[in-house]
């Protein structure tokens, strides 16, 4: 079990700079999910970590101990890659010993450890199997035990649902959240997908472009995304953003997006877009928090609302996704499954204002 | 008999359609297509043979003669196996397509090694039976006991011993270093391949070219070492090490081909998997015993095996440096002696014989073990 922090780190290839300034502390026992789109730097960021990868500038700390220099197999680290990397020509039991016999451990005590966490992954019954025998469920809980029996003090995962069908992923998106729970030790998960980040991780560090965006739990990253890239990637469908002008109208401050798409800005919010009046913005708001007219939820202000025309429906069952029109202006609503929505009419929408987003125009930085 | 319902469908063709529609027509339409063109392709050859047009032409016409024959061969049979049923014709075709090849193999491999065999009992003539009379030579005789030492002990074991160990090692270390490097060293050893044993001996010739310590000396070897303050030293008559010497030459030739196999095939080891071994915490040497070794066996074996298999034929070498004098003789260069030099047909006939038993196993190995890697032969 150790803390990691990443100090000021930075990695180049060449002329390509990958990880910039990567400054991250994970505390002792703490779940923490790297996610962002393809090549902003995640898996560079924990390649660096197991030693796999140098870098350029910075120093890497696991607890107390500075590893920038260690190598790979003195860092007390155990990896689960994407592609599983087992051993082809041994057998499952090999493959989890292999580290403790590298280590000299003595022989009972790697047969008790490998026999303990093929029990716990309930792969007892494949352990004299080779890994081309085996299912890829089979195989990812083999790199997993692989892993455990070296008892590190660091888990790191690179993408290892991401060869899973749909079902088994979410099965053992939970395993591995019960296994963090067991062990008890840091993990250090990386995905792109957004909900396994929303799902597993105590926190979540979302990169772009070798830059860290923010890092919180992912409650927080869901409600107060700190730019409008982190509002876009967090949240399954995605945040809808508009153009518009903070304008004061009677009695108040407005969103106006578009003549017939008006928006006055709650009471609560008007310290944050104070500094913003007058100008060009954008907001935005998540599909949830828009409402058809006839169902809106207790305690939500109507006066927020938008005549849109129907473009798709797409019923979910617990809930239906339509994309609705208004200025020109495409958006996702989440309504509830009884509403009214028909693709080619129009309905009343109405804007959950408490939860609105607006962002900086030039910076992207968010304001509320 | 069963009415062929391809057949039926087809406008009347009267009695040849029921006819072909039999078993026994169905068969002869099998033999009768190959065999109608096999004679008209040997007619063509005997006239292409004796006739006067020039040589250039004969060529000219052979090869259309010969590919042209070769298509309208399997599009005839093709198109006459279609006519059939499909269970027949599902049971005709494999012998369509593979039996022109198994013939040609026949003839010219299989054939040819029976009458190796039974040419092996008759005398230098092959007029009078003599038994094993020629195999006893063959055991007993000086020079092929020597070439059993030097086959089997210097060039079966060091040659293909060395040939493989260096590429595995430059393959490996090669593999560590920058590409451009790896590109040029690979490039640099790969090349001896291209030269012939013929070529590669002109070469090592004068290497090991021997002049009297105190005269000038043109071979390298010499030259390095009387430059040192030795003595010059006749390479090639030092016996048995001159066997070694000889080795040289094809690990030289060798080393590349196995270098780049084996190279190739680290290049297809996950790189995955030797990370998963460095943080499973093996260093360099571990990664290498217990990933890298396993997971290029088979290609090792088939290297290795393939070696083995030039090494046991080993002549050009031989012949060309020394003509198997001074101890270095070889089974092969005592079979050229006994075919070409001594005219002793039945002696040749023995030798040839037990070469290819001792290629056997190997051989049988070596097609095993590709049957594996590429799956071709199951």
């Amino acid at each position: 079990m150790a803390s990691i922090k990443y100090d000021h780190v930075w990695k180049r290839f060449g002329d390509v700079t990958v990880l910039k300034n990567l400054d991250l502390d994970i505390a002792d026992g703490e779940f923490l999910v790297l996610v962002g789109p393809s090549g902003c730097g995640k898996s560079t960021a924990l390649r660096c970590l197991a030693g796999l990868e140098e870098i350029t500038e910075g120093r890497i700390f696991i607890g107390d101990r500075d590893v920038t220099d260690v190598p790979p197999k003195d860092r007390d680290i155990a990896m689960v890659f994407q592609s599983y990397a087992l051993y082809p020509h041994m057998s499952v039991y090999d493959n989890m010993a292999f580290g403790l016999k590298l280590r000299r451990v003595p022989k009972a005590e790697i047969d008790r450890r490998v026999k303990e966490a093929a029990e716990m992954l309930s792969i007892g019954h494949l352990l004299d199997r080779k890994p081309k025998a085996l299912s890829g469920g089979q195989r990812q809980r083999v790199a997993l035990g692989r892993a455990i029996v070296r008892d590190p003090a660091v888990f790191l995962m690179d993408e290892p649902l991401s060869n899973l069908d749909a079902k088994l992923r979410v099965q053992t998106r939970a395993e591995i959240s019960k296994l963090h729970q067991r062990l008890k030790t840091t993990f250090i998960y990386v995905t792109h997908d957004q909900t396994e980040a929303m799902t597993m991780g105590s926190r979540i560090a979302v990169m772009r472009d070798g830059i860290l965006q923010q890092i919180d739990t992912p409650q927080n990253l869901y409600d107060h995304p700190a730019n409008m890239f982190v509002a876009g990637f967090i949240g399954s469908p995605a945040m809808n953003f508009f153009e518009a002008r903070l304008e004061r109208t009677d009695g108040g401050v407005s969103v106006v997006v578009g003549k017939e798409f008006v928006l006055p800005v709650p009471a609560s919010k008007l310290d944050h877009v104070s500094s913003h009046i007058g100008k060009t913005v954008y907001f935005g708001i998540r599909p949830e928090d828009l409402h058809d007219a006839h169902f809106v939820p207790r305690g939500v202000d109507e006066r927020a609302k938008v005549r849109a025309a129907v473009n798709v429906v797409e019923p979910m069952g617990s809930e239906i996704y339509a994309y609705v029109e208004n200025s020109g202006k495409e958006f996702i609503g989440r309504f509830d499954p009884r509403s009214s929505a028909r693709t080619g009419h129009t309905m009343e929408v109405v804007f959950d204002m408490e939860k609105m987003h607006i962002f900086d125009r030039e910076t992207e930085k968010a304001l509320t | 008999m069963r009415p062929n319902r391809e057949i039926d469908r087809l406008p009347e063709i009267g009695g040849i359609g029921v006819f072909l529609s039999t078993t026994f027509g169905r068969l002869l339409v099998s033999l009768f297509v190959p065999a109608v063109t096999f004679i008209v392709l040997y007619q063509v050859f005997i006239f292409l043979r004796d006739t006067q047009i020039p040589q250039w032409m004969t060529a000219i016409i052979a090869i259309l003669w010969g590919v042209g024959g070769v298509l309208a061969l399997f599009t005839l049979s093709n198109y006459l196996i279609e006519q059939l049923s499909p269970a027949w014709r599902r049971r005709l075709i494999p012998f369509v397509f593979v039996g022109p090849a198994l013939a040609i193999l026949t003839w010219y491999l299989v054939l040819p090694t029976i009458r190796s065999f039974i040419a092996s009992l008759y005398d230098a003539r092959g007029i009078n039976f003599v038994g094993l009379d020629n195999y006893i030579y063959a055991f007993t005789s000086q020079e092929m006991l020597q070439s059993y030492r030097n086959n089997f002990i210097f060039w079966m074991i060091f040659g293909t011993g060395m040939s493989v160990g260096f590429g595995l090692l430059i393959a490996v270390l090669v593999d560590r270093t920058h590409p451009v490097f790896e590109t040029i060293c690979k490039a640099l050893i790969f090349m001896p391949m291209v030269i012939s044993g013929v070529g590669a001996s002109v070469i090592w010739k004068f290497i090991y070219e021997y002049r009297p310590t105190g005269s000038t000396q043109i071979g390298l070897l010499n030259g390095i070492i009387t430059a040192l303050g030795f003595e010059s030293q006749g390479w090639l008559l030092l016996q048995p090490w001159n066997n070694l010497f000889l080795v040289i030459i094809m690990v030289w030739l060798q080393t590349g081909y196995s270098m780049v196999i084996i190279s190739a095939a680290i290049k297809g080891i996950p790189s995955d998997l030797l990370e998963a071994g460095r943080i499973d915490g093996a260093n360099e040497f571990q990664i290498f015993r217990n990933i890298i070794l396993p997971s290029i066996q088979g290609t090792l074996i088939t290297v290795t095996t393939t070696i083995i298999l030039f090494t046991l034929k080993i002549f050009d070498i031989v012949q060309s440096m020394t003509g198997g004098n001074f101890g270095t003789q070889v089974i092969a260069n005592v079979q050229f002696v006994q075919l070409f030099r001594q005219v002793h047909n039945g002696r040749a006939a023995a030798i040839a014989i037990i070469l290819l038993l001792a290629v056997l196993p190997v051989m049988y190995y070596n097609l095993r073990q590709f049957g594996k890697q590429t799956e071709a032969f199951r």
